[in-house]
């Protein structure tokens, strides 16, 4: 086990450097500099602010240079505001995406696994088709539409049940409230909802059909153990290989959440950062970006080597 | 001898019934399939038919009925524009002509991106399956690896550098998408090359190149197609996506991004921009996934 | 003596998406404690299905009615509960493939055990030491260790065994034996009864033996009833099944089975030598993990031998000891690592891949699936037609439409079935295809792997009567392999015995099936069950311990000749025991 386990944390190495210098690049491929739209510097301040970026040495070098600053956890500076180095921007905005995306990642996968099962166990029956058919719309109506539509009703329109006044704030972060978190972490975990039903129902329907789950029943084992010992534990594995999408797919969504209710997470630091061209900034959020899809991925792969026996072996 | 032979011959054989047409009955039965369907050629239609069905041009602007409401609109609003019947957007402009605009340049992207990642997806894929052992296991590594990028990042920073070219939009979003198509085109050429009817073929003396043509490629279409009618519905949501953060398409072009992000900006006061081209961006997503399910259980009946 | 087990008029049907199907029709059986009651049918009998839904245990889209009385008490409908507590307890099952039928990702310890903890209560320590007991009874060695094994670690006959114990450390009074041993080898196969004979008469355990074997069920069953689409057509004691078989479907099936005495293989003039297969030898590098050396599995490691125009080879052996491997080298449609192969005086590795195909109309092969070796897009026609194609390519459309039409009634199908499809076609009919495609384009040489192994025993001997006609009509050589020695012997002027890729015993057939020399090939004579109660009983068994050793231990070659062991390089060499009578030295 610890042997598969530092397998595949030495395969996600190459993955991380792959990531590095084709971001590197692609930034350095785009016409037009940082510097460009400002008014015409003089000669001699270009060259030193040029300087100062390294931007004046051979590309190559240019890589290599910062490719030794990442060792030492070092993104450079930002390029637009000045007086923040890219580390320190991210160190203030990743809490507050980690929390937004850690809740609605949680959320979906406890939700959406117990509707899968829900589903798969009534599969056919009206529940089977009212989970699926809630989740094709989780699906189809995108994370865009969903934001301005629960504002309008939660926040701008307000709501009131039973004399209770439902309303909740539609913007700001407010120190990580739980009221100002309700509506942005319901609109990002919506779609992996649906998404992760529909896989477990899938994936539940498929084992409960198998070999096995027939034996467990002919040794006379109740429907809640045969779930929860014989099937659970086969169908969960095509989640855990979604555990890293889903997180790429949360960390897109943060990016219209992130602006739609002005929080400030690093999803708004990469949109300020890519309209600005602030190179720095979106390499170093694209970096760390990565770093948790790839950790995540990581997590996912040993899950499943915990999981599946076969798979440690291998 | 041989003439009675020949005139007898049509007479005796039976017709069979082949795969296809097996999937298609079974996709005919399929009623939200097959609602789907019409449902998407109707929004084809509409989309394609868009000048001759309205007086108005899309980027026609009337100062006059900025952001004014449908005549029918139920609720009372600060201004109605009656011959319009989605009402009309913050610079006067028809919305209905547009959100049908606004359906053209989004199934348009989907289907080209689509497109494009069918065609890297495919040969990849198949290059993958078909030759197998080492350079299969690199050429799968290489996805798996780019798999692992939150690629729609790397799709807003080509957007950004290179000013929202229309072009590099079609590409970018097929480039993302045809990872998992070359991962099922592999595995079905994988699976099917294993198949014992291609050694039996083999053993008949049947050239590579026959084996490929008329057993391989056959037998991969299926599952493909089925690929093909999801992925659209998730290009046309990626771009409007970046249309979304005003990364897509630009004025006075339009897509139901665009036209979604325009509404949620002025929602409170006009809800029609929001409402309409959500509703036929919901609809034509939840059509494409209908058919695509529905596809689907067509071709492989035991998955139900 | 109050029957254990009253089925009466029970109905099963299944709700599909074209339509209604009755599985089981209106059957009727008893089970009186401590005997064995073997059910026999075809494939889609409905024999699974009638136990299944006894107990409860149908798919969701099935519904059974009648009576099911357990005791005295009727089950059929009962709650849950109720036949939960039945279940696993009192009535336990085996079923037909034990790796998909044991939970992957639980340790075989705590698969045997649950049954014993939920419903006799005992603590683990104590079910554990009764698992190891089972183990032991079952003949697994080294128990402790086994139970903390994961199923994909056990062989299959081993995971068959560990079924075994699951099913009988509750002390049921009845095990449901759903074809158990239909998965594994004729060795394995006969490991498996000898357990569930002790079974029956230690333990006085009641046995439902569901089979599709006459020789499993001759072997096992005090009475018989006959299934035959969803009907028990005929039931009986076992010796009036056998012996006296009413019924027309009885007959048939007991007339299709092979027989021992069988009439030799069928006279055809033995011509010149065709094929020369001299220290043929194939070995495929298999990886564990990305990091651990590439071990080398020799499939085929060193097999010689000369097929004649007109005449039968018959090779057989158990899953893994190569056959399969031999039969695609020989057709060059798997690069071997070693030796020759000459076909009519030319070396095929002479020749160039254009050559090779050409050659191709002078050898072909049937293979062992016939769905699965049919393209599913293809009408049975263009399928047929399309080694023609492929070797004689200047023919006009209608020759071809013709040759085909001809080849078809040859074979015994409609020629009006030229546009059907293959899921269209029953599994025999399928095969028919598949023996027209190789023989229309007249070939010198037939392969048959497997090629009768899949279909029900009636259709197995209409096929091997097909096969035989056609090598009768134009003098055809056959290369015919099967695991199934009963078959092979119906067939073959020569039989060739394979283990772990190598010949251990070579001989004329009727000196092989008389006098076998090799203790592999007596072990394996010896295993196959014989459709005759009484010879059944007589038999003292020689059975093999434990499994076949793997392939990949250089020693397992030297199973027979212990002596040798030092020397792991070493093979066996064939010696001459009597004209033409090969075996491989052993102890």
């Amino acid at each position: 086990m610890t042997g598969y386990a530092l397998r595949r944390i030495l395969g996600a190495i190459p993955t991380l450097f792959v990531i590095v210098t084709l971001a590197f690049f692609m930034m350095r491929a785009a016409p037009g500099g940082p510097f460009d739209s400002e008014r015409r510097l003089p000669p001699e301040v270009e060259r030193n602010i040029k300087a100062a970026y390294d931007l004046d040495k051979p590309l190559v070098q240019q890589y290599f240079l910062y490719l030794g600053k990442l060792a030492h956890g070092d993104l450079g500076p930002s390029y637009k505001n000045k007086d923040f180095t890219v580390v320190q921007l991210i160190a203030t905005g990743l809490p507050v995406s980690m929390r937004l995306g850690l809740s609605a990642m949680t959320i979906a996968l406890l939700l959406g696994s117990f509707l899968g099962v829900m589903a798969a166990l009534r599969q056919n029956q009206w529940q089977d088709y009212s989970v699926m058919g809630v989740a094709m719309l989780g699906i189809t109506i995108p994370t865009f539409v969903t934001a301005p539509l629960l504002t309008l009703v939660f926040g701008i329109y307000g709501v009131t049940l039973f004399g209770h006044d439902l309303s909740l704030p539609v913007g700001g972060w407010n120190g990580g409230a739980l009221a100002n978190m309700i509506l942005p972490v319901t609109v990002l975990a919506l779609p992996q909802i649906a998404i992760v039903s529909r896989l477990m129902r899938g994936a539940m329907v498929e084992v409960l059909r198998a070999n096995y789950i027939r034996t467990a029943r002919a040794k006379g084992l109740s429907a809640r153990r045969i779930v929860m010992r014989h099937a659970l534990r086969a169908a969960v594995l095509p989640l855990v290989s979604y555990l890293g999408p889903a997180l790429a797919a949360i960390l897109t969504g943060s990016l219209i959440v992130e602006q739609i209710f002005g929080l400030p997470g690093i999803g708004r630091y990469f949109i300020q950062g890519a309209l600005n061209r602030d190179y720095t900034l979106v390499l170093g959020v694209v970096i760390c970006y990565a770093t948790l899809v790839i950790l995540l991925n990581l997590l996912a792969d040993i899950l499943y080597g915990v999981l599946d026996p076969k798979v440690r072996q291998a | 001898m041989i003439a009675t032979g020949q005139t007898l011959k049509a007479v005796d054989e039976i017709k069979g019934r082949s795969l296809w047409v097996d999937a298609r009955r079974r996709l005919v039965k399929n009623r939200a399939a097959m609602a789907g369907i019409v449902i998407l050629a109707a929004i084809a239609a509409l989309a394609l038919l868009a000048p001759l069905l309205s007086p108005y041009a899309y980027d026609e602007v009337n100062y006059d009925i900025i952001a004014c409401a449908p005549g029918w609109w139920p609720v009372e609003t600060a201004c109605t524009a009656p011959g319009h019947i989605f009402g009309t957007d913050s610079v006067g402009r028809d919305l209905f002509v547009r959100v049908l605009f606004g359906a053209r340049v989004s199934l348009a992207v989907g289907l080209v991106a689509t497109l494009v990642s069918l065609l890297i997806g495919v040969l990849y894929g198949a290059t993958a399956g078909y030759l197998g052992g080492r350079v299969d296991a690199l050429m799968m590594r290489v996805v798996d690896i780019l798999y692992s990028l939150p690629f729609v990042f790397f799709v807003i920073i080509l957007m950004v550098l290179f000013d929202r070219n229309f072009i590099l939009l079609f590409v970018a979003i097929g480039a993302v998408e045809w990872l998992t198509m070359a991962r099922i085109v592999r595995g079905q050429t994988l699976s099917i090359k294993q198949k014992e009817f291609i050694e039996a073929a083999r053993a008949g003396g049947v050239g590579p190149f026959a084996i490929i043509t008329r057993h391989v490629i056959p037998n991969v279409v299926g599952p493909v197609m089925v690929y093909v009618t999801l992925t659209v519905p998730g290009v046309i949501l990626t771009e409007s996506f970046l249309s979304f953060l005003g990364l897509g398409i630009q004025e006075p072009l339009t897509s139901w991004g665009v036209l979604i992000s325009d509404g949620a900006d002025q929602m409170e006061t006009a809800p029609w921009m929001l409402l309409f081209p959500a509703l036929f961006m919901a609809v034509t997503l939840f059509c494409f996934n209908y058919v695509g399910d529905g596809l689907r259980d067509a071709m492989d009946p035991k998955d139900r | 003596m109050s029957a254990l087990l009253e089925i009466a008029g029970l109905n099963v049907h299944f709700a599909l998406p074209d339509g209604d199907v009755h599985a089981v029709k209106d059957a009727s059986l008893t089970i009186n404690p401590g005997e064995c009651l073997g059910v026999v049918g075809e494939s889609g009998s409905g024999k699974s299905q009638l136990f299944l839904a006894a107990f409860g245990l149908l798919a969701a889209n099935g519904r059974a009615s009648g009576s099911v009385k357990y005791r005295g008490e009727e089950i059929l409908g009962a709650s849950p509960k109720r036949l939960n507590s039945l279940r696993g307890s009192a009535v336990t099952m085996i079923f037909q493939d034990p790796l998909t039928s044991l939970t992957p990702h639980m340790k075989v310890g705590q698969q045997i055990t649950e049954a014993l903890m939920l419903h006799r209560h005992v603590e683990r320590a104590e079910a554990e030491s009764r698992a190891r007991e089972m183990l032991e009874y079952v003949r697994i060695p080294e128990s402790t260790r086994r139970l903390g094994q994961y199923p994909h670690e056990l062989s299959g006959g081993m995971r068959q065994r560990v079924m075994i114990a699951m099913a009988t450390i509750t002390g049921p009074d009845l095990i449901i034996a759903d074809e158990p041993t239909t998965a594994l080898d004729v060795t394995v196969q006969a490991q498996i009864l000898e357990i569930l004979r002790n079974l029956k008469d230690e333990k006085h355990t009641a046995i439902a033996m569901v089979s599709h074997d006459m020789g499993v069920i001759a072997g096992i069953a005090d009475r018989v009833q006959v299934m035959a689409r969803g009907e028990i057509v005929e039931s009986g004691s076992a010796d009036d099944i056998f012996y006296a078989p009413r019924h027309a479907y009885t007959r048939m099936l007991l007339d299709a089975i092979p027989k021992a005495d069988e009439a030799p293989a069928p006279v055809t003039e033995i011509g010149a030598p065709l094929l020369t297969v001299d220290e043929l030898k194939v070995s495929f590098p298999i990886k564990n993990g990305l990091f651990a050396p590439a071990q080398t599995l020799r499939a085929v490691d060193g097999i010689s031998f000369t097929l004649h125009q007109g005449e039968t080879l018959g090779v057989v052996g158990e899953s893994g000891c190569g056959k399969s491997t031999l039969a695609r080298a020989v057709l060059q449609l798997l690069p071997k690592t070693g030796g020759h192969v000459v076909w009519l005086g030319r070396d095929l590795d002479a020749q160039t891949q254009s050559d090779i195909r050409k050659l191709r109309q002078d050898f072909q092969i049937v293979f062992q699936d016939p769905l699965a070796s049919l393209d599913p897009r293809m009408p049975i026609g263009v399928s047929i037609a399309e080694p023609l194609k492929a070797l004689e390519p200047g023919l006009s459309r209608e020759t071809v439409r013709q040759r085909v039409r001809a080849m078809m009634e040859r074979v015994g199908l409609e020629p009006g079935w030229i546009n059907r499809y293959p899921h269209e076609l029953s599994g025999g009919q399928n095969q028919r295809v598949g023996l027209a495609r190789a023989m229309i384009v007249g070939p010198r040489m037939l392969v048959c792997d497997e090629a009768v192994s899949a279909l029900d025993v009636s259709i197995q001997a209409q096929i091997v009567a097909l096969i035989r006609d056609l090598q009768a009509q134009t003098g055809l050589a056959l290369i015919f392999i099967s695991h199934d020695l009963s078959v092979v012997r119906r067939l073959s002027h020569r039989v060739m015995v394979l283990y772990l890729g190598r010949v251990v015993e070579s001989a004329p057939s009727a000196a092989l099936y008389a006098d076998p020399r090799h203790p592999y090939t007596r072990a394996l004579l010896s295993a196959v069950p014989t459709p005759d109660p009484r010879i059944e009983r007589a038999k003292t068994r020689l059975l093999l311990t434990g499994d076949l050793p793997s392939p990949l231990d250089p020693r397992a070659q030297l199973t027979f000749l212990k002596s040798r062991l030092g020397e792991p390089g070493y093979r066996p060499k064939l010696e001459q025991v009597a004209p033409g009578h090969f075996v491989a030295e052993h102890e």
